[in-house]
């Protein structure tokens, strides 16, 4: 599956795709979610053999570097991690990675953090900049509310607010954290608590690009000039929101499965973020 | 794996726990006098669809209860309040915890990686 987005009105490009100076380069860079190291149920083939599959697939994409939206473990074990970040070498990038529920069951985060974490915040959150684009890593899963949702805090709101309120409106923006920063099913947990007071912040940029993992199938949504991406897994698809019983490892004959596994690959060109899904099959 | 030999050692103690409550239950035998006690040999709480079962389970002081995840996501057990408190570690599927209740009262406890599932163990 490829498709574009525009946020707006599509935009010609200069045929050359070459990027003036000043203007936002031509890149790009992969996504890969929900891991779940650590996860086996009867038949189903091994988290680690189809994120080896998954890094294989985006190393050959040669994408500038590769974010990790959360859930590399599925229950936060020191050794889960390790066996990951050895995986997850694969790719022959920098892997920026925000953690998942998963990352921090009893501990908070505390070995996640140890291996993964940027070291610049007290709280994990972080940002960078890539060819003009500038990425901001949010954590909404270390204090979840007692509904099951996500949640930042006043302190990582604070510093968002701080971090781009000199920003220029022109600069895009890629906000990735786990959770769903709109509300796709909270009966399942499916969506971010205080996520309005960052959506507001983020609101006056021309384009904003918000990626998660978390529920393990994309799902897309536009509002203006602000996009919502959720990805696949590579571990185990989950239902579409609300509907069976309850959001547990979607059970599909072992033939189907790769085809509801995958990475993404987006491609920045102008101010404009291309997104193709590729799956396992 | 690190992880796994901690899993052999939750196995090991959920099965000393299982021995002690058996122990308990032949003390206890005649003393069970409600229906509604759940009998004091093995009390135990299903986790299923992100739910547990039953959702409130009333035991004798001294029992152990013991948690049996049955479904295909990870859960904890962590007490929000009661005189007591108790902190699972994360249970795959198929992974038991087990707590013994000194202290009467009512304890409500929730999963922490799902704090919308919600439980209570009301001990007297």
């Amino acid at each position: 599956m490829v498709w574009t987005f525009a946020g707006g009105v599509p935009r010609l490009l200069r045929a050359d795709g070459e990027a003036r100076a000043g203007e936002i380069g031509q890149f790009t860079f992969g996504q890969i979610s929900d891991s779940h190291i650590g996860f086996k149920a009867g038949a189903h083939p091994s988290a680690q053999d189809t994120l080896a599959e998954a890094v294989d697939r985006m190393a050959a994409l040669k994408p500038d570097f590769v974010i990790h939206t959360g859930d590399v473990s599925h229950l936060s074990a020191a050794g889960q991690f390790a066996v990951a970040a050895d995986i997850m070498q694969g790719v022959r990038r920098q892997v920026y990675h925000v953690p998942g529920e998963h990352d921090t069951i009893g501990d908070g985060g505390k070995l996640f953090f140890q291996r993964f974490g940027r070291g610049s915040g007290s709280g994990g959150w972080y940002t960078f900049d890539a060819h003009g684009v500038h990425f901001v890593g949010l954590v909404n899963v270390v204090k979840l509310t007692p509904a099951g949702l996500g949640w930042f805090g006043p302190e990582q709101l604070q510093w968002l607010d701080r971090d781009l309120r000199h920003r220029s409106a022109s600069t895009p923006i890629v906000v990735f954290t786990h959770m769903p920063m709109w509300s796709i099913y909270p009966q399942w947990g499916w969506g971010t608590e205080d996520s309005a007071p960052a959506l507001a912040t983020l609101r006056r940029f021309g384009s904003v690009t918000i990626l998660n993992g978390h529920i393990h199938q994309v799902i897309q949504k536009v509002e203006g000039n602000m996009t919502y991406h959720t990805a696949d897994s590579t571990a185990f698809p989950q239902p579409a929101p609300g509907v069976g019983p309850g959001p547990g490892p979607l059970q599909v004959p072992a033939d189907k499965l790769k085809a509801l596994l995958g990475i993404r690959r987006l491609d920045v060109v102008a101010n404009r973020v291309a997104f193709t899904d590729i799956t396992l099959a | 794996m690190k992880h796994f030999s901690r899993r052999r050692r939750v196995a090991a103690l959920v099965a000393s726990i299982l021995t002690m409550a058996s122990t308990a239950a032949v003390v206890h035998t005649g003393r069970v006098a409600s229906a509604s006690v759940a009998p004091a040999m093995k009390p135990a709480v299903t986790i299923s669809n992100y739910s547990f079962h039953p959702a409130t389970l009333t035991v004798n002081t001294g029992s152990t209860v013991i948690w049996v995840n049955k479904d295909g996501d990870v859960h904890t057990i962590r007490s929000t309040s009661g005189p007591e408190t108790f902190n699972s570690p994360a249970l795959d599927t198929g992974d038991r915890f087990g707590f013994t209740f000194h202290r009467a009262g009512t304890y409500h406890y929730s999963c922490s990686v799902h704090p919308y599932m919600h439980g209570v163990i009301v001990v007297r």
